[in-house]
């Protein structure tokens, strides 16, 4: 029996499957490992660097701190997305949820006249349209890729019910507060990213629920037998998508003093290539927080380093294209079977 | 018979281990043209491991495999059945929303710069009368029965031509009249002169059907005789005798007093139990003993709750129980580690700390929220407690060996005192070493006062465990016997429905 165990007592059932799943963990301690497993943060620092030195005017408070709240909206998406992406689900709703809560806050504004209750209700119709998710995906039993895609459409054609396809202006003051505010320099949609975010980390990895959604996404089979309430998980991880979705729509409506339903319409696939750029697993089960904000803004540096150069912005999206697909092929060849 | 020209496979020497699990050694073995070949032995004897190095899904490690004279050793798949050897799996691979015929010629179209050509009807109704199975070519594969569906899979094997075919527990799933079919089949195929490997469980269909067959135990060639030769209860001794080579610690008494923990009675539900009666104390080991089929790990998961029972009674604690869940068992004292430790117990990416944690994780709570260092202590007194090796507790579960892997799953629940330990194969894939740990383990578990059920297919392990064990076939418990008089043939006889008479019967 002890002829068969290697030196250090260390049994592998089956080496050829060990490696793979530990990016940065089996395969962590060669350099190779590293760079697979850290792969957007590196790109991300070499561009910032690069941007730096050859980019005038990149390396200042006001183009940084713009870039941020520029992308406020689709970082905060992406953060609750990482859940939803853990848990081993999709949300393709993402951006028509921006789009009614946009035009809800905008409407709800004037309606009433009101900037708290405006801007406050885009977030709760959110966490309402994530729940809907949730519960078509668990006791309806459809998957969750059908499932968003179908009520995506059902909820931008709300957007466009709402506004009779027309735009929504607000003029109340203080509207654009959200948007467009400040606290210090420090523009305000920056502190709401900076606090969702962290809220988001607190849960994936400081209470039951986070345990739970690794261990949904990681293995559903042994979490039923566990004892996790699988279904409430999935439930949790598209409401907190909906929420975060609502709060991405009060930040552009405020932005832009409008409510339209066509807003928002890129943030699905801006925040799903950004979780899957900064490593996240696509198959569940693995993932962090910080690696979606590494890649949204990444990307963004991309946009910013364009603008800075005077490239053709025509390249743009074929740059962006191809970073995504090195990325993920780089993380890929650390999993050989 | 020493004429080996007529061999079209032959093995020498084969050997194939799975880690530190040696499951095939030194095999020798010829199978020739024209004849039905069964393999037999007990559940883990190696014969679908053997099958699949036949097949190519295997490579062997040690040895050399000859098809038609030629090596064929660690061949692929693809090869193999380019070869004319083809395997029907246990699980059926065909593709359920097409056509007979397309799954029939799936792989094998006939296309002209991949544009089909050709009718496909003419030439399945080519092939079909060859065969006479009956099919009709439209039929979609989703529509049959699992024994018509065995034939697309046989009929895929004609279709390319194969010389020898490999059958692994191909009557598992079907009724008696699908079985007498099957039968008729493989005799069809002898007299096309062509080659049937054929495993199963049934020892009488062996007989009836195989030309030779050959017995395996643990891994190791025990004869190849001609079925005429022999008798059923042959063939049980021969699959069985071999002396203990694993050491039990002696039985413990019982502690006193126990109370009864768990009853079943007529449990009927899920997809298999039909009728299942027992009870547990506490304090006691109680073995679940039946083949693989037989609703050993169905009647485990009703009581779970992972499935739903239909019908019956189940007293637990003294109360009568409905189990909803297993969220709600757990939370009444009641676990379960199951069969398959990689599909339904571990997340092999994650940490060993995660793996253990996760049942407990409210438990963990600090200041901020969950504390990393109270479930890391958990952990680490779990993984010293076990002797889990390595002793870090953060690395992957899945680069433990299956012992340790097994150890860490019963860590997950050692924490929380449960009443009611359900174990489905608790050993499998283990190596001796940490076998007799988790023997010593369960037995530490009883001792406390935990009630517990164990379900294995190595029955010289439940006999040698239990305190009492219950016999199983057909989704039904047949029998209880007092482990410490019962000799393992007697069972095992029981169990393959050979000797009907010789358990004390409590049947309903």
């Amino acid at each position: 029996m002890s002829g068969r165990e290697s030196r250090d007592g260390f049994l592998l059932d089956d080496p050829t499957k060990v490696r793979g799943w530990q990016l940065g963990k089996v395969t962590g301690d060669s350099a190779l490992g590293m760079a697979r497993s850290y792969a957007a943060l590196i790109a991300f620092f070499v561009l910032f660097i690069v941007l730096s030195c050859t980019a005038p005017g990149f390396l200042e408070w006001g183009n940084l701190l713009n870039i941020a709240s520029q992308q406020s909206a689709v970082a905060i998406v992406a953060c609750a997305g990482t859940l939803v992406i853990i848990a081993g689900n999709f949300d393709l709703s993402t951006g028509s949820v921006v789009a009614v809560t946009n035009v809800i806050a905008a409407y709800i504004t004037v309606r009433t006249g009101s900037v708290w209750i405006g801007l406050l209700s885009a977030p709760i119709t959110g966490l309402v349209l994530g729940t809907i998710n949730g519960i078509i995906i668990t006791y309806l039993r459809v998957h969750s890729f059908l499932a968003t895609l179908a009520t995506s459409l059902v909820y931008s054609s709300l957007a466009v019910l709402i506004t009779n396809g027309a735009l929504i202006s607000v003029s109340a003051s203080g509207f654009d507060y959200l948007g467009d505010g400040d606290v210090g320099k420090i523009p305000v949609s920056v502190i709401v990213l900076a606090a969702f975010a962290l809220i988001i980390m607190f849960i994936l990895n400081r209470t039951v629920t986070g345990r739970h959604i690794f261990a949904v996404g990681g293995n559903k089979e042994a979490a039923t037998l566990s004892g996790v309430q699988v279904n409430l998980t999935h439930i949790k991880v598209m409401a907190l998508s909906g929420l975060a979705s609502g709060i991405g729509g009060a930040i552009l409506a405020s932005t832009i003093l409008s409510g339209e339903p066509t807003q928002g319409s890129s943030v699905t696939l801006a925040s799903i290539s950004a979780i899957i750029l900064g490593g996240t697993s696509i198959y569940g089960g693995e993932g962090a927080v910080w690696r979606s904000l590494v890649g949204v803004f990444l990307l963004a540096l991309i946009g910013n380093g364009f603008d800075l150069l005077g490239a053709n912005q025509f390249y743009l999206d074929l740059v962006t294209g191809l970073v995504i697909v090195s990325a993920v092929a780089l993380a890929a060849s650390g999993r050989r079977r | 018979m020493d004429d080996t020209s007529q061999d079209i496979v032959r093995i020498e020497g084969i050997s194939k281990s799975f880690g530190p699990n040696l499951v095939l050694q030194d095999i020798h073995l010829s199978f020739r043209a024209g004849e039905v070949h069964g393999l037999l032995g007990q559940n883990g004897a190696g014969k679908s491991t053997l099958g699949k190095i036949i097949g190519g899904v295997y490579r062997p490690d040690g040895g050399a495999l000859f098809v038609n004279g030629i090596d064929s050793t660690g061949w692929t798949t693809r090869k193999a059945l380019l070869s004319g050897v083809a395997t029907i799996q246990q699980e059926l691979s065909l593709v359920p929303g097409r056509s007979v015929a397309e799954n029939v010629f799936l792989g094998i179209e006939q296309n002209r710069h991949g544009m089909l050509t050709g009718s496909l009807r003419r030439r399945f109704d080519e092939l079909e009368e060859r065969c006479h199975f009956g099919l009709k070519a439209e039929t979609r594969v989703r529509d049959l029965r699992v024994a018509e569906q065995q034939k697309v899979e046989i009929l895929r094997a004609l279709a390319r031509e194969a010389k020898v075919i490999i059958m692994d527990e191909p009557a598992s799933s079907l009724t008696a009249d699908e079985v007498e079919r099957l039968h008729a089949v493989i005799n069809q195929l002898r007299c096309e002169g062509r080659t049937v490997i054929y495993i199963t469980h049934s020892l009488g269909a062996a007989l009836a059907t195989c030309d030779r067959v050959t017995v395996l135990r643990d891994g190791r060639w025990v004869t190849t005789a001609r079925s005429v030769d022999m008798t059923e209860e042959k063939l049980v001794e021969k699959m069985l005798g071999r002396p203990t080579d694993v050491a039990y610690s002696p039985r413990r008494s019982l502690a006193l007093p126990n109370r009864k923990v768990l009853e079943v009675s007529n449990l009927i539900g899920g997809p298999l139990v039909s009728g299942a009666t027992l009870e547990v104390h506490s304090g006691e080991i109680v073995g679940l003993a039946g083949l693989v089929g037989s609703g050993r790990t169905e009647l485990a998961r009703l009581i779970y709750g992972a499935d739903k029972m239909r019908a019956g009674d189940i007293n637990y604690l003294g109360e009568q129980f409905i189990p909803r869940s297993p969220r709600d068992s757990i939370s009444r004292g009641i676990v379960m580690i199951p069969e398959d430790r990689k599909k339904q117990g571990l997340t092999l990416s994650h940490s060993v700390q995660r793996n253990i944690g996760l049942p407990a994780a409210s438990s963990f709570r600090g200041t901020t929220g969950l504390s990393n260092m109270k479930e890391k202590r958990r952990a680490e007194e779990t993984v010293s407690r076990l002797g889990v090796v390595p002793a870090n507790v953060r690395s992957a579960v899945g680069s433990l060996s299956g012992g340790n892997q097994q150890k860490v799953l019963f860590g997950r629940w050692i924490s929380t005192s449960p009443q009611l330990i359900i174990l489905d194969e608790p050993t499998r894939g283990v190596d001796v070493g940490a076998r007799l740990q988790i023997f010593g383990l369960i037995q530490d578990l009883a001792s406390s006062g935990a009630a517990i059920l164990l379900i294995s297919s190595d029955l010289e392990e439940v006999l040698g465990l239990s305190h009492r064990v219950y016999l199983m076939r057909d989704g039904r418990t047949v029998g209880e016997i007092d482990p410490s008089t019962s000799a393992v043939d007697d069972v095992l006889g029981t169990l393959f429905g050979v000797f009907k008479s010789s358990a004390s019967g409590v049947d309903q």
